[in-house]
């Protein structure tokens, strides 16, 4: 354990040397990326005994009045550190690349010293077991997290999404004050208690701590912060935000739902639905979408939607007694987890490498890119599918995991258990769309004719971008064709979970992991013989023709199909919530004359919703204050006489 | 379990484009010609197999990867579904959700390969494949949630197995009913038959799937139509073993039956396609919504 804080002061203060060397030199972007790596590695040890089945504990002394200084590492925190630390380093590593102290010497040293602090601040808050602790490091987390996101401050768009991002982070942290205030666990020392071993809570804890830990995760209507929030951020610290970060908030409800011995059904039906929604109206605004890190970041909504379908399920399967059903959701819900962390990691950095190739966000001044860079194509590829929940890839295994937790509660009747089965047409609907909407992505990005100049004189990135991404793509592929490794790991997090409450093994007739993972190989197989035959016979083929326009030969690229159309009959279908804009695009007349169509897709809560709320209570208030501060002395000797009078008629009682 | 894996894969390769020259013949009939002959689509097959390629110079290896996943999937698809009273080759519990997601990953690559093109037409073809398949996906979950409570396990071949016959007698039979027209429409959406998708056109800007491969040629061509072919077999199958879930125990008998029913399957596209004109885009969202609801409904009769 105390390898563990070492390397976590290592990645803490990673950046700090930077601050004393030059501002355009390379030296200080070196020592930090040596520094972190340097405390990832270190922490993969004890990370690697936690795989062979051991839990670490550190319990010391601390002279704070909230009690003692106690770190543990189970399962439950492996499943969030382990793909932390994956991204940590490979972000670390990208940013070399992505963001050179050389090309920014305004924000390089802030951007690095803060990545390092986030990522200490996250390996803290999954370790510790101190209320008072979790609430230091969740704090540094939510500042640190402030000062990525307003890198660029000089950038309004930036600094408007770093001020949504603390009013929001800072309202979820007054609701958790407010929640471990009640819970006051072991007699007011701040230490949590096992497993299992408190008795059943009020509705306060649980909607604290849904607003709380919600708020940071990014669950449906408290999602606002975080499109804005990703978009403004380089991509590699987007990575980590979206990541990573916003799944402490899953961690929190997965370990504040099990200090409890019983829980009440509506707080998994809650999840449950909120998760169905989060899902389904996360990927259709992610699918209305044209600036790609905009795109990525509902993305992120959708796939915390998918995590809280499977926390939902384990917490119904408490409920209703179905130890199948816990062990099912559970496993689905760290291990979505985990392959979220992983692919969404990836997906950002190959964003990021467009994005510096071309110097647009828009997906619409992309196209053709799988020319000219070939490796991130082929590695943003393979995130996609791996995002879209399709086999051989990591996201079919735990979207699977979930369908076979919902398919699960089939066998119950009697109850209204059955009623979680509409998860999976729910999980179905989700795939589909985000399917459609990567379709998108990749195809108008990297396939196709460079629809700008910038496209068309891309760059590849240099291998030091490259790599990590490579590693990532590894990963997730690793965990899609070897699923079967994870199953001890999965069983000792759901155990750790549930407490004394004996849970049944991750058999093979309940998940054949090992079975799912050779179908994979099998897949890849094919896929590659298949594949090599058809490259081989058509490798003499010409390749000087033109695509066929139906008889037009003057097709040009502006002619292809756009973001806009490509989504154009799903966001159709989705206008009842997400009210996209449409201006122009009717052609009139048989000579018409030139016209443009323009769609925009605000947010349905923040832009339709909280900003518009909030706008006229301000404006409401300025009149209160101008109507009662009006500078005239004789109201303010009535103001005080008013007083005077109130406090007489109180004290004389 | 070899054998087995054999002989599925003989029906499925050997078998596929019979279906389709089935279809094209009754369609035939109905029109009042003779029509091409019964093993047509061979002869189309074999000759695109010698031919050579036309490839589009904005193409990148996306564009042939198109036909490798589409020929890959319905073959690893078919050795999770019986056909007929055969037994699946491979089944272990969940792979249902894996037979519909390989299916994903053809969609995936297939509209990928189309927008390599960079033709607006592939791109639009591209673009309402996904979107419909979005709307049919909920539909197959519903369906197969069906199967399951009945079957009271999460693999294929138990779905599929001996007690859906009982199934048919019991209290299930209307909800079987009902997800048979479900699967029905489904079956015709996926494989692109009127009134969803017109299979013989290609130029007008109402196709779906045959616009999305209006670039292929020569083996690569052939795979996508073989792929699709062998498809229509797969989910065929299923929709076949609902229907009929005859179980004489003998081998040959009970294949004879799949085969029979596979063929009168194909009958019955062809008359649906002879008589009905293509459904007007803005409805195919509808009618599949309409599936769903049908589908929910047979849920709810056989939780009650």
């Amino acid at each position: 354990m105390l390898w563990l804080l070492l390397g976590l002061l290592l990645i803490a203060g990673s950046g700090i040397p930077g601050l004393f060397l030059p501002r355009d030199g390379q030296g200080g972007e070196r020592i930090a990326c040596g520094l972190l790596l340097t405390g990832v590695l270190i922490c993969t040890w004890p990370l690697i005994g936690i795989f062979c089945g051991q839990s670490l504990l550190l319990d010391a002394h601390w002279a704070v009045p909230g009690g003692r200084f106690v770190l543990e590492l189970d399962a439950i925190s492996a499943a969030f550190v382990a793909p932390l630390l994956l991204v940590v380093a490979t972000g670390a590593c990208y940013s070399l690349g992505y963001w050179p102290q050389h090309r920014h010497p305004g924000n390089g040293r802030k951007l690095r010293l803060f990545y390092g602090l986030i990522a200490g601040a996250m390996l803290l808050l999954l370790t510790a077991r101190n209320s008072l602790l979790f609430l230091l490091a969740w704090e540094t987390m939510a500042l640190s997290g402030y000062f990525l996101i307003t890198t660029e401050d000089e950038k309004a768009e930036a600094r408007r999404a770093g001020y949504i991002y603390l009013i929001a982070t800072h309202s979820g942290t007054l609701a958790l004050f407010g929640l471990f205030a009640l819970l006051a666990p072991g007699g007011g020392s701040g230490i949590w208690p096992a497993a299992g071993s408190l008795p059943a809570a009020g509705s306060a804890v649980f909607l604290l701590a849904l607003f709380g830990f919600g708020m940071k995760a990014g669950l449906m209507p408290l999602h606002v912060w975080l499109p804005g929030a990703h978009a403004a951020a380089p991509s590699h610290a987007s990575a980590l935000l979206s990541g990573v970060m916003i799944k402490t908030g899953i961690y929190g409800l997965v370990r504040l739902t099990s200090f409890f011995a019983a829980i009440p059904p509506w707080w998994g039906w809650t999840v449950l639905l909120l998760g169905a929604v989060s899902g389904i109206l996360g990927v259709a605004l992610a699918l209305a979408q044209h600036d790609i890190k905009r795109l990525l970041a509902y993305h992120s909504v959708e796939n915390i939607g998918i995590i809280a379908l499977g926390l939902g399920l384990a917490l119904l399967g408490r409920s209703y007694g179905q130890p199948e059903l816990v062990l099912l959701g559970l496993s689905g819900c760290l291990l979505h987890v985990a392959n979220h962390g992983l692919f969404k990691s990836l997906l950002f950095l190959g964003a990021g490498s467009m994005i510096h190739a071309t110097g647009s966000r828009e997906i619409g001044h992309f196209g053709g890119l799988l020319g000219r860079q070939r490796w991130t194509g082929l590695l943003f590829l393979g995130g996609a599918v791996a995002i879209s929940g399709l086999p051989p890839f990591n996201g079919f295994v735990s979207e699977w995991l979930i369908y076979l937790g919902a398919f699960q509660t089939l066998a119950v009747s009697g109850s209204p258990l059955p009623g979680a089965l509409f998860a999976a047409p729910a999980l179905a609907l989700i795939g589909g769309l985000a399917l459609a909407c990567f379709v998108k992505v990749f195809g108008l990005s990297f396939l196709g004719t460079a629809r700008s100049e910038a496209a068309a004189h891309a760059q590849e990135a240099p291998p030091v971008m490259l790599w990590p991404m490579a590693l990532l793509l590894l990963a997730c592929a690793g965990i899609g064709l070897l699923p079967g490794s994870l199953r001890p790991l999965l069983e000792r997090a759901a155990q750790a979970w549930t407490g004394a409450l004996p849970l049944p093994p991750l058999a093979p007739q309940l998940a054949p992991l090992t079975v799912i993972g050779g179908a994979g190989w099998l897949l890849v197989a094919l896929l590659l013989l298949v594949g090599w035959w058809l490259r081989r016979r058509s490798a003499a083929a010409p390749r000087q023709c033109g695509t066929w326009g139906c008889g037009y030969p003057l097709s040009t690229p502006r002619m292809q199909y756009s973001a806009s159309s490509f989504a154009d009959g799903l966001v159709r279908l989705f206008r009842f919530v997400l009210g996209s804009e449409r201006h122009g695009g009717r052609v009139a007349g048989l000579f018409p004359e030139r016209a443009e169509l323009a769609g925009h897709t605000p947010d349905p809560v923040l832009d339709r919703g909280l900003t518009p709320l909030f706008s006229g209570l301000a404006r409401l208030l300025y009149r209160l204050r101008r109507g009662i501060q009006n500078g005239l002395v004789a109201s303010y000797l009535f103001y005080i006489a008013l007083t005077v009078v109130v406090l007489l008629t109180l004290l004389s009682r | 379990m070899i054998g087995r894996i054999l002989l599925q894969l003989a029906i499925l390769l050997l078998f596929a484009p019979l279906l389709l020259g089935v279809i094209t013949k009754t369609k035939a009939l109905f029109a009042g010609r003779v029509g091409p002959p019964l093993l047509q689509p061979y002869f189309d097959l074999f000759r695109l197999w010698r031919k050579g390629f036309v490839i589009s110079r904005t193409t990148t290896w996306v564009f042939l990867a198109g036909p490798v996943v589409g020929l890959v999937v319905p073959l690893l698809a078919a050795m999770l579904i019986p056909f007929g009273g055969l037994g699946a080759p491979i089944s272990f519990s969940g792979d249902l959700i894996l037979f519909v997601y390989l299916f994903g990953l053809a969609r995936f690559f297939t509209a990928a390969a189309a927008l390599d093109t960079g033709s607006s037409f592939e791109g639009m073809g591209a673009a309402r494949e996904v979107t419909f398949a979005c709307l049919a996906e909920p539909t197959v979950l519903f369906a197969l949630l069906v199967l399951a409570r009945g079957a009271g396990s999460l693999a294929l071949g138990d779905l599929l197995g001996p007690q859906l016959a009982a199934q048919w007698h019991g209290n299930g039979g209307a909800s079987l009913g009902l997800i048979l027209v479900c699967l029905f429409v489904v079956l015709l959406v996926e494989n692109s038959r009127i009134p969803f998708d017109d299979p013989n056109t290609h130029l007008e800007l109402t196709m779906i799937h045959e616009v999305m491969v209006l670039d292929h040629s020569g083996p690569a061509f052939g795979m996508i139509l073989y792929g699709a072919a062998m498809k229509l077999l797969v989910l065929g199958a299923l929709l076949v073993r609902v229907a009929l879930p005859v179980q004489t125990g003998s081998l040959l008998l009970d294949l004879l039956v799949f085969l029979a029913g596979l063929l009168g399957l194909a009958v019955l596209i062809g008359v649906v396609e002879s008589t009905m004109a293509r459904l007007k885009l803005p409805r195919v969202p509808q009618v599949l919504v309409g599936t769903t609801l049908l589908s929910i409904f047979a849920l709810v009769l056989v939780l009650r």
